[in-house]
């Protein structure tokens, strides 16, 4: 479903993201770990279309998508969890959902946002607020809820913990088994690794822009080394 | 104070009223930024003046060509908007103005500095609008532009202009595609502003490059801002406000701009989000005050609650 094929990330001089390459298959949750500015997110960002690639080659679909704008990305059926949730702040939360719902049909629509309703029922209680005003778990919860709405393929989720309580962490990491369970493919970026070696099926760690180990998390638990090394766990 | 002094501050507030619509389109639902709405008031305005005086054509025709006119010249406008943001939008559209007025003051087809005199009035049926005639055409008009501004607020398009103006990025990851929507936020400015130029023109029966200078820009801009961003009541308070202010003041002779000026500066200070935001923030305690209210009524409602509980 998703092809990553050398791709390199700079900002000026700085190379943010250096020569990596990966591929996801459908219904298939990559989870990809490492520190800060390790260049998760801006593999991330290029993967939607948020930053553009120095080089290097993304395939989405059967589609070269390297130089796609990221709307049109979105209407392919690529969805990002932004770090830090950025919902639209002074727009209720209902109005969040109808934006990314623009994309479908009315009755497909209707279907999803009761489904992510269903999934999130503190936001149903909290349709007519802004989003500005709600908890930080709860902006994530909007963040992912809108992402879910539109035409969704791929699901990108970037350090969807960052900042919550445990319990709010416990909470999104069952959403994210959930979604998995319902065969939604999924690339997650995360600083938790431990959380995100329980639900992955493919792992890459990422050090100063590049994969340095990839493989399945259980192969890289076994060893105690890695353990060390690489995931700090 | 007579009729005619009393009919024509009310087209003005009016004229203004529409202008104030349409730059808070652009600015407070889509969230581009133009500090050069007056180029658009004066596409609309020169190209009926030189449709009916250079060319000779009807009223009405004019009219449509002229909106149609400013639209699309809007659209072309709202090219740069695709490739900068924020500060440097602002300057683009300030560059815009200022391209605008040169081209009428300098390019003879315009008439220079003198302008173009002599815009016939509208007429039905051969019977030309007179003043009073005019003010209720002019009121006719903004009824529908609020009217349709209303209808637009509640529109998919509206949805995505908000999402536009939070976040871009954030707009273009869930689907909104920014160019189409600026250029839709700038077509829909253009023309409403177009029309209020028309409007105006045809009022005064003269067109003159200085009519829609930079500092008209930021009249405009004073109009939605002190009324309330992205609200659809705040633009018309403010154009009310901002027209019939410096009218109220005249009795201060050379002071009137000044205690104008101070009034705006005060209304900003104590008003930051405008007069319709200012209430909307007292009455939903956005704002400090507000705040306190709503805590207030919060405490009497729980303790009201407890009582009936017990």
């Amino acid at each position: 479903m998703l092809e990553v094929e050398k791709l390199c990330v700079r900002y000026g001089k700085i190379t943010a993201v250096d020569g990596v390459s990966f591929s996801l298959n459908e219904g298939e949750l990559l989870a990809i770990v490492g520190a800060n500015g390790a260049g998760k997110t801006s593999t991330l960002n290029a993967i939607m279309g948020l930053v553009k690639p120095h080089s290097g080659r993304i395939v989405f679909d059967g589609v070269d998508i390297t130089h796609l704008e990221p709307w049109k990305r979105a209407h392919m059926g690529i969805s990002i969890v932004p770090e830090g949730a950025r919902p639209f702040a002074d727009m209720t939360v209902i109005e969040n959902l109808e934006v990314a719902a623009m994309n479908i049909d009315k009755a497909e629509a209707k279907r999803k946002m009761e489904w992510v309703f269903e999934l999130f029922p503190r936001l149903a209680e909290r349709k007519k607020q802004l989003a500005k005003t709600l908890s930080g778990g709860e902006k994530q919860m909007l963040a992912i809820a809108r992402a879910l709405v539109g035409p969704v393929k791929l699901l990108i989720m970037d350090e969807v913990s960052l900042g919550l309580m445990p319990r709010l962490v416990t909470e999104m990491f069952k959403i994210i088994e959930r979604l998995k369970r319902e065969k939604l493919t999924m690339l997650l970026a995360e600083q938790n690794t431990k959380k995100a070696l329980q639900v992955a099926d493919k792992v890459c760690v990422m050090q100063n822009g590049s994969i340095v180990l990839e493989g399945r998390p259980q192969d890289l638990l076994d060893s105690e080394e890695i353990k060390k090394a690489y995931l700090g766990i | 104070m007579s009729l005619d002094y009393f009919l024509t501050v009310s087209v003005f507030s009016m004229i203004n009223m529409i202008l104030a619509l349409s730059l808070n389109i652009l600015i407070g639902y889509a969230g581009q930024v133009s500090l050069g709405h007056a180029a658009f008031f004066g596409i609309g305005a020169y190209a009926s003046a030189i449709l009916t005086v250079k060319l000779g054509m009807g009223y009405w025709p004019a009219l449509l060509l002229s909106v149609f006119i400013s639209g699309l010249i809007g659209l072309l406008l709202g090219l740069p908007a695709l490739r900068v943001r924020e500060d440097f939008l602002v300057l683009a559209t300030i560059g815009v103005n200022f391209v605008v007025v040169s081209i009428f003051n300098y390019v003879k087809f315009f008439g220079g500095p003198y302008g173009i005199l002599g815009l016939p009035r509208p007429s039905l049926f051969g019977h030309a609008f007179t003043t009073r005639e005019y003010a209720l055409y002019v009121f006719l008009w903004t009824l529908v532009v609020v009217f349709l501004v209303h209808y637009l607020s509640n529109t998919y398009l509206k949805l995505g202009f908000d999402a536009l103006r939070e976040d871009e990025d954030a707009a273009e990851s869930v689907g909104v595609s920014s160019p189409r929507y600026k250029m839709y936020a700038f077509a829909i400015a253009g023309l409403l502003a177009g029309l209020a130029g028309n409007l105006w023109a045809h009022y005064m029966t003269v067109v003159f490059p200085d009519n829609f200078s930079f500092p008209v820009s930021i009249g405009i801009l004073t109009m939605v801002v002190i009324g309330g961003v992205g609200t659809l009541v705040g633009p018309l308070i403010g154009a009310i406000i901002v027209t019939i202010l410096p009218e109220v003041l005249r009795f201060a002779r050379d002071y009137r701009m000044l205690i104008y000026g101070l009034i705006i500066v005060f209304t900003m200070f104590f008003m930051p989000k405008g007069i319709v935001g200012s209430i909307k923030g007292l009455i939903f305690g956005d704002t400090p005050l507000g705040k306190k209210r709503v805590e207030k009524v919060r405490r009497i409602a729980g303790a009201q609650g407890r009582i009936a509980g017990r």
